[in-house]
This record gives C-alpha cells, sequence and structure tokens, in this order.
C-alpha cells in the first residue's frame, strides 16, 4: 500500500497524519472495498486495523491516512460514497487515546538477558516467551514509545518484529457508535421501484 | 421483519400476455407497453398490480423469486443471453408476461443497450449474463455506466456456491472485477436474499448519483427454495444520498450571482438526470445568466435559446470557452469538471469564483474549490435558487450582464462553428451529420459513438430536448452507438432513433444490428466513414508529424489509391436484415436520409463515404491552457476582439 499518488506528494508540504474511525457493516468483501477504493483514488494507508464492535452487524476500521486536508475530505466523501460505509469520524490525537501493539523476537542469551529485561521492564512491556537465547516482548503504546522502546532494544539485536495497526477511541464519555449517534438505519420499503 | 406484508408470486404464465416466446413484438406493440414518458421529467413509478395475499407462502425457487421481483420493480425489458450458471433464472423467464427479453449477440451490447434504455427513458435499465466471461463482457458497459452516471441494474450468474473460489468452469469473480466500476455490487448465495437484493440494486442505481449495480446470484441460490415475500425492507444502514440543499447555502449562491458582473451557468449531465431542465429554463431567463451545456447536458437546455453558448470543452465552441475562461462567477449544476471541459486545471477559469451543486459530495470540490458547495438533486436546488434569486430581485439587487452580453455576443458573432467543404468533391462529414439534424429534427433521438462523428454531432446538430442525445462521455466507449441506439429504440419506440457511428466504432458491436432486426428494433445507423480511425488520425496530423501509424481502416490495395471497402457495410448491413444504402455526394445526402427515414420495418444502415481528412475545430490541446484554443489549425481566436 505505499505507491506514493503524486497527488499526494504535490501536497507534501502540508501532509499530516490524520486517524479515521470508519464503522462499517459487518459483511464479506468490505475490506477489500475500503482498501481498494484508497489505492484506486491514490491515498496512501499508513496503517489499517479492523475488528467487531459492541454491535455485531457492525466492525470498525481505524485508518491512518498521510495526507492534507484537501485529500483527507475528499478520501472521506469517497468513503462514504461506499454502501456499506455507515460512519466516519476523524479522531484528533489530542482528544483521543490511540494504541498499536508490537511483539518483538530479541536475541537474549544468558549474558544480555537480565539487560534486556531492564530494558522491557522500563517500558512497562511484558515477556511472553523466553527460549534459549531470544525473548519476545510485547508491548502496546502509542507510536512514539513503540519506536523508543525498538530503538533501545536495537543494539541487543531483533530477530523479529511484528506491528498491529493503530486503534483509536476518543476520550470522554460519548461513542460514536452510540445508537444515537449512528445514522438512522434505512427502514423504507421497496415498492415498485424507479 | 414482522411487519411484511406476503404475497405468492408463483410463476406467471402469461397467457393473457402479448408477449409469448418465438412472437416478435412490433414497435406498436413496445409503444403499448412502454411507460409514459415526460421528457423533461422523471419516469413515473408503474404501480403493479396488486395481488391477494394468502396466508401461506408458496415456496418457489431462487430464479422464480428473481423473476418476480423484476416484475414487480416495473422492469418491462431485459437485455441478455443465457448461459451455464444463469440458465435456471431463464426458465422463468421464458414465462413472464410483462418482462421481455432481448436476446442480444455479444454481452457488451447488452449492457449498452441497457443504458440507451436508460439514458432515453430515466428508468433503470437492465441486462442479464451467465458467469465467467458473459459476466466480464459487461465489464465495458458497466464501467461506461458508471462513468456516465447511468442507473442499470446488471443481474450475471455465478458458478454454484461450492464451486465459488476453486477456478471452476466459467468462474470469474465478477463482484471484485467490476468493485472500482460500479456504484455497489451483490453476490448472492442464499435464494432467500434474492428479491431483497435485486430491490436494493435497483434502489441504489436509481436515487441519489445514479449508477450501474451488479447483483452475482450463485447458480444454487437460484435452484433452491424460497419463500416470495414482497414489499421487502432495504437493509442499507449506510445509504443516505442527501437531495436536499441547504438554504443557506442557496441564498449565498444567489447573492453571488446578483453581485456577479460576468456569471455563467455551466451545466452538466446531472440536471438531466434530475429532471431539472424545465427549472434550469425558468433560472436561466430569470437571471439572464448565459448558459454552458457539456457534452453530457446537450439537450438540458435548448441549442436554439439566445442564451446557450454551446458546448464547453476541448472541442466545444470559442464562446462557450470564452465565457468560462472570463467569467467571474461559475455556477456549476451536475457537473463535476471533467479535464475535457477545464482544460489544464490550473488555467482555468482563473478570475471565476465558484457554485458547485451536485448530489454526490465527493464531486464538489473534488477538481476545483468551489467557494459556494451545494449538495442536492439538482432540481431541487434549482427550484430553491429560483426563489432565492426571486427575492433578491425583489429587494432591488440584479445583476447588470449588458456588457458581458456584448463581449459573448461578439466572441459568439467573430467564432460561429464552421467547417469547410473539402475542393476534391468529397464528402464533408459535418455537413452529413448537420443535415440528418435537421432533417430528423430535435423529435429524433441521436446515439453517438466516440470520436469525430461524436464531437461534430454534440456540435452540429441542433440539441433541444433532454434525453435525445446519448453518447459516451466518460468513458469514451467506442461501440456504444447501436447497441444503445437499440436500447434507446426499445424504450421510445415512436421516436426515430438514429446512430451516428464511425467505421471504427461501427466494426466494433454491429452484430447487434442482427438483435435489432430480429427484434423489430428498426432503428437507423449513419456511419460517417472515412476509412480511419479518425480521431487518432486527427491527433497524429497535429502531434505526430502526419506518421498515421495504423489508424487507417481501409487500407489501399498496393498500387491503387481506391479504398479496400472492407468490409462492405451495404452488404454487411444486408446479411444482418438491414436496409444497406450508401452515400458519396453532397447532392445525395437529403434524399439518402429521407429514404432512410421512410423505411419503418428494418434497420437502415447508411454507409456515408466522407473526406478522411476534416478535423474537429475548435481544439484546446490534451493538458493545454483553455486560453490557448484554436478555431482551426494555428489559428488562435482574439479574446480582445469588438465588434
Amino acid at each position: 500500500m505505499s505507491q506514493a499518488p503524486a497527488r499526494l506528494r504535490e501536497q507534501e508540504p502540508s501532509a499530516g497524519r490524520h486517524t479515521l474511525s470508519v464503522l462499517v457493516e459487518n459483511k464479506p468483501g468490505v475490506l477489500v472495498r475500503v482498501a481498494g477504493l484508497f489505492s484506486r483514488r491514490g491515498f496512501n494507508i499508513e496503517s489499517l486495523a479492523v475488528g467487531p464492535t459492541e454491535h455485531q452487524e457492525i466492525s470498525r476500521m481505524t485508518i491512518v491516512v498521510n495526507c492534507a486536508e484537501h485529500p483527507l475530505e475528499q478520501v472521506t466523501k469517497q468513503l462514504n460514497k461506499l454502501i456499506n460505509v455507515i460512519k466516519i469520524v476523524e479522531l484528533e490525537p489530542s482528544v483521543a487515546v490511540q494504541r498499536e501493539l508490537l511483539l518483538v523476537k530479541i536475541r537474549a542469551d544468558a549474558e544480555t538477558r537480565s539487560r534486556v529485561l531492564e530494558t522491557v521492564a522500563l517500558f512497562r512491556a511484558k515477556v511472553v516467551d523466553v527460549a534459549q537465547d531470544a525473548v519476545t516482548v510485547e508491548a502496546t503504546g502509542n507510536r512514539d514509545k513503540l519506536d523508543a522502546l525498538i530503538r533501545v532494544l536495537e543494539p541487543f539485536g531483533i530477530k523479529e518484529l511484528v506491528q498491529s495497526g493503530m486503534v483509536a477511541l476518543g476520550r470522554g464519555s460519548k461513542s460514536i457508535t452510540d445508537r444515537a449517534a449512528l445514522r438512522p438505519v434505512d427502514r423504507g420499503a421497496a415498492g415498485p421501484a424507479q | 421483519m414482522t411487519d411484511q406484508t406476503t404475497t405468492t408470486v408463483g410463476p406467471r404464465t402469461g397467457l393473457a400476455g402479448p408477449a409469448r416466446p418465438g412472437q416478435t413484438p412490433s414497435p406498436r406493440d413496445l409503444a403499448a407497453r412502454a411507460p409514459g414518458r415526460d421528457a423533461s421529467s422523471r419516469a413515473q413509478p408503474r404501480r403493479p398490480d396488486p395481488e391477494p395475499a394468502p396466508a401461506q407462502p408458496a415456496e418457489i425457487t431462487g430464479a422464480q423469486a428473481l423473476v418476480a421481483a423484476l416484475e414487480r420493480l416495473g422492469v418491462d425489458v431485459v437485455f441478455g443471453i443465457p448461459g451455464g450458471a444463469i440458465l435456471p433464472a431463464y426458465d422463468p423467464l421464458f414465462d413472464s408476461a410483462t418482462v421481455r427479453h432481448i436476446l442480444v449477440r455479444h454481452e457488451q451490447g447488452a449492457g449498452h443497450a441497457a443504458a440507451g434504455y436508460a439514458q432515453v427513458t430515466g428508468r433503470t435499465g437492465v441486462c442479464i449474463a451467465t458467469s465467467g466471461p458473459g459476466a466480464t463482457n459487461l465489464v465495458t458497459p458497466l464501467a461506461d455506466a458508471y462513468m456516465d452516471s447511468v442507473p442499470m441494474v446488471a443481474i450475471t450468474g455465478q458458478v454454484p456456491t461450492n464451486l465459488i473460489g476453486t477456478d471452476g468452469f466459467q468462474e470469474a469473480d465478477i463482484a471484485g472485477i467490476t468493485l472500482p466500476v460500479t456504484k455497489h455490487n451483490f453476490l448472492v448465495t442464499r435464494a432467500d436474499d434474492i428479491a431483497r437484493t435485486v430491490a436494493e440494486a435497483f434502489h441504489l442505481a436509481s436515487t441519489g448519483r445514479p449508477g450501474p449495480v451488479l447483483v452475482d446470484i450463485a447458480k444454487d441460490a437460484l435452484q433452491a427454495k424460497t419463500q416470495f415475500r414482497w414489499p421487502v425492507h432495504f437493509d442499507l444502514p449506510g445509504y443516505h444520498p442527501v437531495t436536499r440543499p441547504h438554504s443557506r447555502q442557496v441564498r449565498e449562491a444567489a447573492r453571488m450571482m446578483m453581485d456577479a458582473a460576468r456569471p455563467v451557468l455551466y451545466v452538466g449531465g446531472g440536471v438531466i438526470k434530475a429532471g431539472a431542465c424545465g427549472e434550469l429554463l425558468a433560472l436561466a431567463e430569470l437571471t439572464g445568466m448565459p448558459v454552458v451545456t457539456t457534452l453530457m447536458a446537450r439537450g438540458a437546455f435548448p441549442s436554439s435559446h439566445a442564451q446557450n453558448l454551446g458546448m464547453p470543452g476541448m472541442h466545444g465552441k470559442v464562446a462557450a470557452v470564452g465565457a468560462l475562461q472570463k467569467a467571474d462567477l461559475l455556477v456549476a449544476l451536475g457537473a463535476r469538471f471533467d479535464d475535457r471541459v477545464t482544460g489544464r486545471l490550473d488555467s482555468f477559469a482563473p478570475e471565476a469564483a465558484v457554485v458547485h451543486a451536485d448530489i454526490d459530495p465527493a464531486e464538489i470540490s473534488k477538481n476545483r474549490h468551489a467557494e459556494v458547495p451545494i449538495v442536492g438533486d439538482c432540481r431541487e436546488v434549482i427550484t430553491e435558487l429560483i426563489a432565492a434569486v426571486g427575492a433578491e430581485q425583489e429587494a432591488g439587487r440584479k445583476a447588470d450582464l449588458a456588457a458581458w452580453w456584448v463581449q459573448l455576443d461578439t466572441w459568439r458573432a467573430t467564432y460561429p462553428l464552421g467547417y469547410d467543404q473539402p475542393d476534391d468533391g468529397s464528402l464533408a462529414p459535418q455537413y452529413v451529420i448537420e443535415r440528418i439534424g435537421k432533417l430528423a429534427g430535435p423529435d429524433a433521438v441521436y446515439v453517438a459513438g466516440v470520436g469525430q462523428h461524436q464531437m461534430w454531432a454534440a456540435q452540429f446538430i441542433e440539441h433541444e430536448r433532454p434525453r435525445h442525445w446519448l453518447n459516451s462521455g466518460g468513458l469514451g466507449t467506442m461501440g456504444y452507438a447501436v447497441p444503445a441506439a437499440m436500447g434507446a429504440k426499445v424504450g421510445a419506440p415512436d421516436a426515430a432513433v438514429w446512430a451516428i457511428d464511425g467505421d471504427g466504432c461501427f466494426q466494433m458491436t454491429n452484430q447487434e444490428l442482427a438483435t435489432c432486426a430480429l427484434e423489430g428494433i428498426p432503428i437507423k445507423v449513419a456511419v460517417i466513414n472515412n476509412g480511419n480511425l479518425g480521431m487518432v488520425r486527427q491527433w497524429q496530423t497535429l502531434f505526430y508529424n502526419e506518421r498515421y501509424s495504423h489508424t487507417d481502416l481501409d487500407r489501399a490495395a498496393e498500387g491503387t489509391s481506391a479504398g479496400t471497402r472492407i468490409p462492405d457495410f451495404v452488404k454487411l448491413a444486408e446479411a444482418y436484415g438491414c436496409v444497406g444504402l450508401r452515400c458519396d455526394k453532397a447532392a445525395d445526402v437529403d434524399s439518402v436520409i429521407q429514404q432512410a427515414a421512410e423505411i419503418q420495418d428494418r434497420p437502415v444502415v447508411i454507409d456515408f463515404i466522407v473526406h478522411r481528412d476534416a478535423m474537429v475545430w475548435p481544439m484546446v490541446a490534451a493538458g493545454t491552457s483553455n486560453d490557448d484554443i484554436k478555431v482551426a489549425r494555428d489559428m488562435a481566436p482574439d479574446w480582445d476582439v469588438t465588434e
């Protein structure tokens, strides 16, 4: 998902990272509709996470895009046109909790293990697997924290690393999936159409 | 789901129906079956007869449910070809009293025919194909309808559910393939979902910004038993097109229209889709503003109207292009600032503020920033604009456009459309098209292919009414004309339908002449035969040093200058059961057109042999500014010209 589209490159000076929470119908093929729209319209997805919500029929995608205001407005409008997309909210970082999950396998023999564990503790990360010459660490946090953790672990030797897309929720008591906040579900009946 | 009314629909026997299989309905029969047409307003829904509702819905097959849904939706004609996966649907279709199936020769023909039907009637066109190659042959017409926002439903058979994903015989992931070229699509694997999905597809296709919707139905779903329930309840929680404009935005637009010194109404195809042509006329006359109508909007505003400056864009009229470039206000109505209209975007209408009204919010500020965005159905928008402008005028505010009109009239008088007669006595293609327009008149429906002949038909025919000009605008699909004309004639059986086609385009889809001949669809086809891919040749002349690489379709045999005339279109027409005529002299043009007009029982093909070096002017070369429009080769207009 990293073709750098011309449209975005032109906008580079004012480009910024935006987090979109997209509520979609929980139906087969919806992910490919969303992903396809991004690539087709020349927008770049930085990260994408999908999962169920408290409503069985609704899934929630958290999409991070790196683009300027104008393209962001375009991509939001285009997303809204997808029939399976129910609602889109941009979550400002200042008023949202943003988290990513990191699993990283680090070289750690008898000699270095204690220093690795010390570092892991500093970041309030967790060791989830230990082997003769390696430990696997789980950490959650925002991007900056995880980047910092990776930086200090790097000298020990990173054998393997996997990161989830970002998930985010707005702060406070409001919910974007409140029944009331969702647009009314169309219950219009089909008479003779056209 | 508890409040649904329940009705039984068994396969209708069709005993009383006019169309038993094997009988060819005459155009008159079709006319009787066609819904009432009012070109300026949207077609009204046909109410199916109410049926008694028994306590228990009978079990029918998914295929029967499909046909019953089409009947309930008021579908009177579908274009298609059967095949393995869709076969179950064709069995009940055989019995339908109200749905006429027209057997085409290629699925692309079915798709364009459905589009032509939709464009003429304002109703949703329907095409049917089988899985795999049948479905992939629909891709081009779907993409075409998507670009031009044509309401269309395509129904395709799919391999049985247990074979999906196994590379089964004639399997293609048509939902995946058509994702980018449909408004929406569905894969149906349960018989219970068929009726609801088909109803949803029609709802999506015909509301909001119209567009094509594909319903792919697995063969086992067509064969399985289900209970038919009607009406159905939509399950479309994410679909809420906005039709009602924001009144503050409308008032702001009206205020700007009163303040502008050089305003232009930039009218696109959305005005026709919204059935807003009457309202547009009222708004234009109320404000006195000049009007430009894009390729998709020819006929939205009468060509003969004094305020119509003509078509803008790459091959637009100088006055229309100049009006946009020098305007201080553009009021864009159902238009999308296509690159063929704007030329180089950063130099398009540099002094203009933009009011942009469209039913699709994503079109607004997509290409050009709109100072006043208005999301809404064009008919509602224009109706409210009329009221808002009226209020402004009552308050004593009225734009003075006298100086603007002096300027526009000067351009119009100095740079009218025109063409040269070839000096070798051969036929000018523009003359042929102009004469067809004159002789067939504004009641006829004109359907163009893509290329030079399309531009000349847009320029030289006086387009007076909406839904009388059909062409492939956005996608530029060569081969559109013959099948689209076929669909148009089915939708408007009383109108003369003229396909204006090129010899290149004609060879892409002329197999549908067989369909026309056998199904009683007497279209007229004027092949503007210059023996070349004319528009490409024009670009080779202008931009590739006259190196005519592979554009000659009628290459002269070694040592001769005459074309080969392969294929011979007159013989071809006759082979297809049509009347074939040929004309290569200006003196014969009128009489051959008259002769074709008098033939009502069969399709007619006229092979007009025209000069191959004729070019479409004016022209804004691709990627350049509208300011650099040329009225002829190396001839730029003088914008500062005064009377």
